[in-house]
């Protein structure tokens, strides 16, 4: 199954098992969405529960926050993570704060679904990687999955949460291949996953970074170097004990990113590890991470910009030694 | 210039004729593979951008968007250092940086394009508001699309220029659709213009594949921006010869209401009105085979053209 579709089929089963569950978001009714994910679920659940909105983001992400103090269980689709940049107050001073300003009486099961990160040259405001402003906000979940089976599972636990949750997807992901379990599939949100154990370095990662984290250890397992992929799926709860057992098991640890270097999650994961398993590392953290810059038009340039899957070999045989990595 | 004016007549049909093989020769370079990302075509709109700008002096601004190649062509913008842009290449307006979203340049005064719908109207009004600062007799003009209309933005720029009165000029390209969104679904008044009202400034609705009427309708709120009068907005009504972007086939479209609008196609209508004004057939003909002339050279330029040195990119933000 596809990832749109194992996005798809959480929304369906969702829609199916809750009544409070509605979508909301721009041409995701009969057209849809832009990548598909919605696709049928009007003719199923009707326009009153997939509901086309105007451009008004700032609005109908408010607009679901209301409705979901109120009761309801909003999924809303913001087209590209870039977007929900216009609704920064309804995210970030109303659905994050809620909650604990009301003394823990009030929640706000809400759901937000943007997509982002490069890949098809659509250049600067189409393309960003923006988890590090969601993840730094207290009161906000934030999910990044990976693979198919991952999308289902973490979808469908987050329309279950009683929190906001930002659920980024990746452009480059929907059309992903992948097992996914038929019927109801939950995955707890906080969990990371093993994707590939091994011994000799720890390597991080969420979202598209997996999949070249992937193909990167395989490269280096022809070297001899045995890695470790931990995919987070959550960064908000970030499962730290995961993170931290391995890196106890290997001594070494990498993070790639493909958000800016600067101030990113990778950042705080490494801060994270220093500060409470530094006895454990035998070698200096790195970071694989997109340069500080905005992201080119240009593919070449645009692909420059980020980590890709020699980046992340090289990240990884700085960390056991081998040689010099020019990005880290 | 004078409406009637045959010359000028011409002059804006060369624009539109430009316009118009300038997107049709960009999707065929994007069906070669040689253009990649967004692509929003203009074509069925060209006589907004020809009107509105055939108005202005050189150096009044623009604010252009997403569908932004007309007003940049109409602006004064080369095709050939366009068609790099598109292509990615390094002689392109934004050096391979933007792309056909984000297109802009300080010396021809287009403020951008803009990948953000409705992302360009408050910086309308900040140039607007520069101008006022410098005692200038500059204007703005701010393009925007009917799916910006439901956003804050939209009318906080409305506002903000009418409380300052900020010498700005609102270009509403009402295609009414926004993707596949008819504006019907994203708002309750027929006429958008009648929210100039709200803002009190005025608002009025014209035939926006008229590219003459679309010129007139500038008269009142030139003058008035110019003497310090404040904003005003213009709402076009017009419609997309196809889908929203390159790849999009726009069956959303219902097809009798896209057949009117094609009969009455910007440049069906621009040549009537040559016709009407004594212009030969020669003399058209003489103008479309300049433009196709200057489309080779442009896609000529943009295969030529090299691509930004990767090197060099990595220099710039390794040290970042
Ligand atoms: C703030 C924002 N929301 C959504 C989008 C995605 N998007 C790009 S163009 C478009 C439709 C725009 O319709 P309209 O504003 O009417 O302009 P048109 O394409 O018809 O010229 C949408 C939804 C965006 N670029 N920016
Ligand atoms: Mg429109």
């Amino acid at each position: 199954m596809k990832y749109r579709e194992a996005l798809r089929a959480a929304l369906d089963e969702e829609m199916g098992r809750d009544e409070r569950v509605f979508c909301l978001g721009e041409g995701i009714g009969e057209r849809g969405g832009s990548y598909k994910v919605t696709e049928g679920l009007i003719t199923k659940y009707g326009a009153g529960r997939v509901i086309d909105t105007p451009l008004s983001e700032a609005g109908f992400v408010g607009l679901g926050v209301g409705a979901a103090i109120a009761g309801r269980r909003p999924v809303v689709e913001i087209l590209f993570v870039d977007f929900l940049l216009l609704a920064m107050d309804q995210v970030i001073n109303q659905a994050a704060k809620y909650h604990f300003m009301s003394g823990g009486e009030g929640t706000v099961p809400m759901v937000i679904r943007t997509q982002g990160g490069t890949g098809n040259s659509l250049a600067g405001q189409h393309s960003q990687s923006l988890e590090a402003l969601y993840y730094h906000v207290p009161g906000l979940k934030v999910v990044m999955p990976a693979t198919p089976a991952d999308a289902k599972g973490l979808l469908t636990a987050a329309i279950r949460d009683e929190d906001p949750v930002i659920f980024i997807e990746h452009k480059l992901l929907y059309m992903t291949d992948g097992e996914v379990p038929d019927g109801e599939y939950v995955i707890p949100l906080g969990r990371a996953d093993i994707k590939r154990s091994g011994s000799d370095v720890t390597l991080v990662a969420w979202s598209h970074m997996v999949l070249k984290s992937l193909r990167a250890a395989e490269i280096l397992a022809a070297e001899g170097i045995s890695v470790e992929v931990i995919d987070l799926r959550t960064l908000v709860p970030m499962d730290v004990d995961s993170i931290l057992d391995s890196v106890r098991k290997t001594g070494r640890l990498v993070i790639a990113q493909e958000a800016v270097k600067r101030g990113g999650v990778a950042s705080d994961v490494a801060a994270i590890v220093a500060e409470r398993a530094f006895d454990a590392l035998r070698a200096p953290i790195i970071r694989v991470a997109g340069y500080n810059t905005t992201i080119p038009f240009n593919l070449a340039l645009e692909k420059a910009s980020v980590p890709q899957v020699d980046d992340i070999v090289a990240g990884v045989r700085t960390a056991v030694g081998a040689t010099a990595s020019a990005r880290s | 210039m004078t409406v009637t004016d045959a010359l000028g007549l011409l002059a804006m049909y060369e624009t539109a004729a430009t316009i118009r093989r300038f997107e049709q020769r960009a999707i065929e370079q994007y069906r070669l593979g040689n253009i990649r990302g967004y692509l929003h075509p203009y074509l069925g709109e060209e006589a907004i951008a020809v009107g509105a700008i055939a108005a202005l002096e050189p150096d009044d601004y623009i604010v252009s968007t997403h569908r932004g190649h007309g007003h940049a062509i109409a602006k004064g913008h080369d095709p050939r250092r366009m068609m790099a842009e598109l292509f990615g290449k390094e002689d392109g307006y934004c050096r391979g940086r933007g792309g056909s979203m984000h297109v802009a340049s300080r010396s021809i005064r287009n403020l951008g394009a803009n990948g953000i719908v409705g992302g360009g109207l408050a910086i309308a009004a900040g140039a607007g508001m520069a101008i006022k600062q410098r005692g200038g007799t500059e204007v703005v003009v701010a393009f925007c699309s009917d799916g910006s209309t439901a956003n804050g933005i939209w009318h906080e720029a409305m506002n903000l220029s009418a409380i300052w009165d900020l010498p700005v000029i609102f270009v509403l390209e009402n295609n009414q659709y926004a993707v596949s969104t008819p504006i019907r679904d994203s708002a309750r008044v027929d006429r958008l213009s009648d929210r100039a009202a709200a803002y009190g400034m005025p608002g009025v609705t014209v035939d926006g594949n008229d590219a003459v009427v679309v010129l007139e309708a500038m008269t009142e709120p030139l003058r008035k921006a110019r003497a310090g009068e404040g904003p005003s907005l213009i709402e076009c009504m017009t419609f997309r010869h196809g889908g929203h972007h390159v790849n999009d086939p726009g069956l959303y479209l219902p097809q009798d209401e896209l057949r009117r609008w094609k009969e009455r196609d910007p440049l069906i209508v621009l040549r009537a009105r040559l016709t009407e004004a004594g212009v030969r057939d020669a003399a058209i003909a003489a103008v479309d085979e300049r433009v196709e002339q200057v489309m080779d050279e442009a896609v000529d330029v943009a295969n030529a053209s090299p691509n930004p040195s990767v090197e060099a990119f990595l220099a710039e933000v390794s040290s970042q």
